[in-house]
């Protein structure tokens, strides 16, 4: 048996003929977590509806195990947890109350509901909230409740829309560590603006813009576009830029602010070491040499500026 | 799954001071009017002296109660359904069951049937309430069944097309406008035509088929009459949502 969990397969969706997402293909395997990032605006939001049955693709097909999403709702909608982008609770009622209507309409066994609620109360930190109205819960405290909602038939994919708004810095790394938890033994589909949180959470990542893929691929890939073979280095009495230009695989020398310069290198030919020898040498005052790491930010605006140029 | 939702319906009523402020004002009103009819009763039959002026008690209380019920349906009904699909919508909800394995029909009729029995609890109220009557004379049992019954497929049709009205806009008072008055036209409709009381128009008007439950009688016309509405209306529910995944 495959280990595919989700399939999607050359989604497009139209509205009112501008199309909002696509030709979008992708997959994700049993203890994955993908990540999917994007700009606003850039359908992720459509792709996680039609991913979950709320929206119909206008070309495509989306299986869940393997099972057809237009065909067997049912049977495929019984596999996904899903956290929409506006948290889905109703407010008049109680977190118990609430939890125990969710469980019942996503069929879990009467029997079990009772614990299933409390399961997914103590995973999102909420046992000690039971009997409040969700109505007089804080702002993350909602969103706890909406993502125990998204887990609490134990669902095979977990799709979550932003799942870190509004909570704090100690409740995000709870969630981080959740969802990771979820990866482990499901696959999770995690859509954010927070790069960082990609980087410590998802195996692999998709970037989406104006509703075309333009990266997919693993962290890995990623932090490699990160990276990039540039040296940030400092002198007190710098040299001419010319004779830095010429170090062995030094391509281009740039000044940047205040005696700093940014040197670009050739793949795997760092000069780093012949730079500070150099250095010593000559008394350039040399006091700082580190790499250059453009952030996430950049790589993410980079990938989707380039497409926009194409 | 059907009564899941009709569960969860019953649930958000109660648990808001809604359900239970339209239910006790409605019962308030009704057991006003029953009052008035147990004190008429006694002034008009003692000014009535030939037999054929005389009416049972359950009928002359009866048509008091039942007469006046629908009229105050009329304005609580739609009051009921307007929050059905619309708040979903504004609060943003409906993807909660939409995500869930249960279908469009599920969630249309378990919120149907929600209200339904809602409903219920008040006609059963109307009921026993006529039925005290039986403490101190001989009442008629069928005529208060049929009277009962009729109401309730009346409510029905209410609902039925009160749903529907909910699932076209975002706005729950928008949905109370339009069901009111539709709802009105529906009702005197019949009126309007009253010259033409055969005219096709005349017979579309929910009022003409709850006239023979007020009489005491089931007429099977009827009933399907009224199984007709709700389902045309549950349908196309059905389908407006239906369309809201298809178009987006």
């Amino acid at each position: 048996m495959s280990n595919l969990t989700l399939e999607a397969i050359e989604l497009t969706r139209l509205f009112g003929g501008r199309e909002a997402v696509k030709n979008v293909s992708f997959h994700l395997e049993k203890g994955e977590v993908l990540g999917f990032l994007g700009p606003n605006g850039a359908g992720k939001s459509t792709t996680m509806r039609m991913l979950t049955g709320n929206l119909a693709p206008s070309i495509g097909t989306v299986k869940i195990c393997g099972i057809d999403i237009i065909e067997n709702p049912k049977e495929a909608k019984a596999l996904i947890g899903y956290l929409p982008e506006m948290r889905p609770i109703y407010k008049e009622l109680t977190v118990d109350e609430f939890l125990t209507i969710a469980a019942r309409l996503h069929r879990v066994p009467s029997k079990q509901i009772k614990k299933a609620v409390e399961i997914a109360k103590e995973k999102c930190g909420l046992s000690h909230m039971s009997k409040r109205l969700i109505e007089n819960l804080s702002n993350g405290y909602q969103q706890r409740v909406a993502i125990a909602q998204a887990i609490i038939h134990n669902p095979l994919v977990v799709i979550l829309d932003e799942p870190t708004v509004g909570l704090d810095p100690i409740q995000i790394r709870e969630i981080r560590s959740l969802i990771r938890e979820i990866g482990q033994k499901h696959s999770v589909i995690l859509s954010t603006h927070i790069l960082p949180e990609v980087e410590m959470v998802c195996d692999r990542v998709q970037i989406i813009d104006k509703g075309n893929l333009v990266f997919h691929g693993s962290i890995d890939e990623l932090k490699q576009h990160r990276q990039g073979n540039k040296l940030m280095v400092g002198f007190s009495k710098a040299p001419t830029i010319s004779t830095l230009k010429d170090i062995e695989g030094v391509i281009k020398v740039e000044k940047a602010e205040d005696r700093m310069y940014r040197i670009h290198f050739k793949d795997k030919q760092s000069p780093s070491e012949a730079i500070i020898k150099l250095s010593v040498k000559n008394r350039w005052g040399l006091f700082q040499i580190a790499p250059d790491q453009t952030s996430l930010e950049d790589v993410f605006v980079q990938l989707t500026e380039k497409k926009q140029k194409n | 799954m059907i009564l899941n939702i009709a569960r969860k319906e019953l649930k958000s009523l109660f648990a808001s001071p809604m359900g239970w402020t339209i239910l006790a004002l409605l019962m308030a009103l009704l057991g006003n009017f029953y009052l008035t009819g147990v004190n008429k009763y006694f002034e008009v039959m003692s000014g009535a002296v030939r037999p054929a002026e005389r009416v049972g008690v359950t009928i002359f209380v009866g048509q008091t109660v039942f007469g006046i019920a629908r009229y105050i349906m009329l304005f609580a009904v739609p009051l009921l359904t307007m929050r059905l699909i619309s708040e979903e919508r504004r609060n943003q909800t409906l993807p909660f069951l939409f995500s869930a394995p249960i279908s469009l029909t599920e969630i249309v009729l378990g919120k149907f049937v929600g209200l339904i029995i809602f409903l219920s609890i008040l006609i059963v109220y109307i009921f026993t309430m006529l039925v005290t009557l039986n403490i101190w004379s001989d009442i008629d049992f069928g005529y208060l069944l049929a009277n009962s019954f009729g109401l309730w497929l009346l409510l029905g049709s209410f609902s039925a097309l009160g749903i529907y009205f909910s699932s076209l806009t975002k706005q729950p008072i928008i949905a109370a406008i339009l069901s009111f008055i539709s709802l009105f036209a529906l009702i005197f409709l019949e009126s309007m035509f009253a010259s033409d009381p055969n005219h096709w128009f005349a017979y579309i008007s929910l009022m003409k088929h709850f006239q023979s439950f007020s009489r005491g009688m089931i007429d099977t016309s009827d009933l399907i009459y009224f199984f007709l509405f709700i389902s045309t209306f549950l349908t196309l529910t059905i389908r407006r949502l239906d369309a809201e995944r298809l178009r987006g």
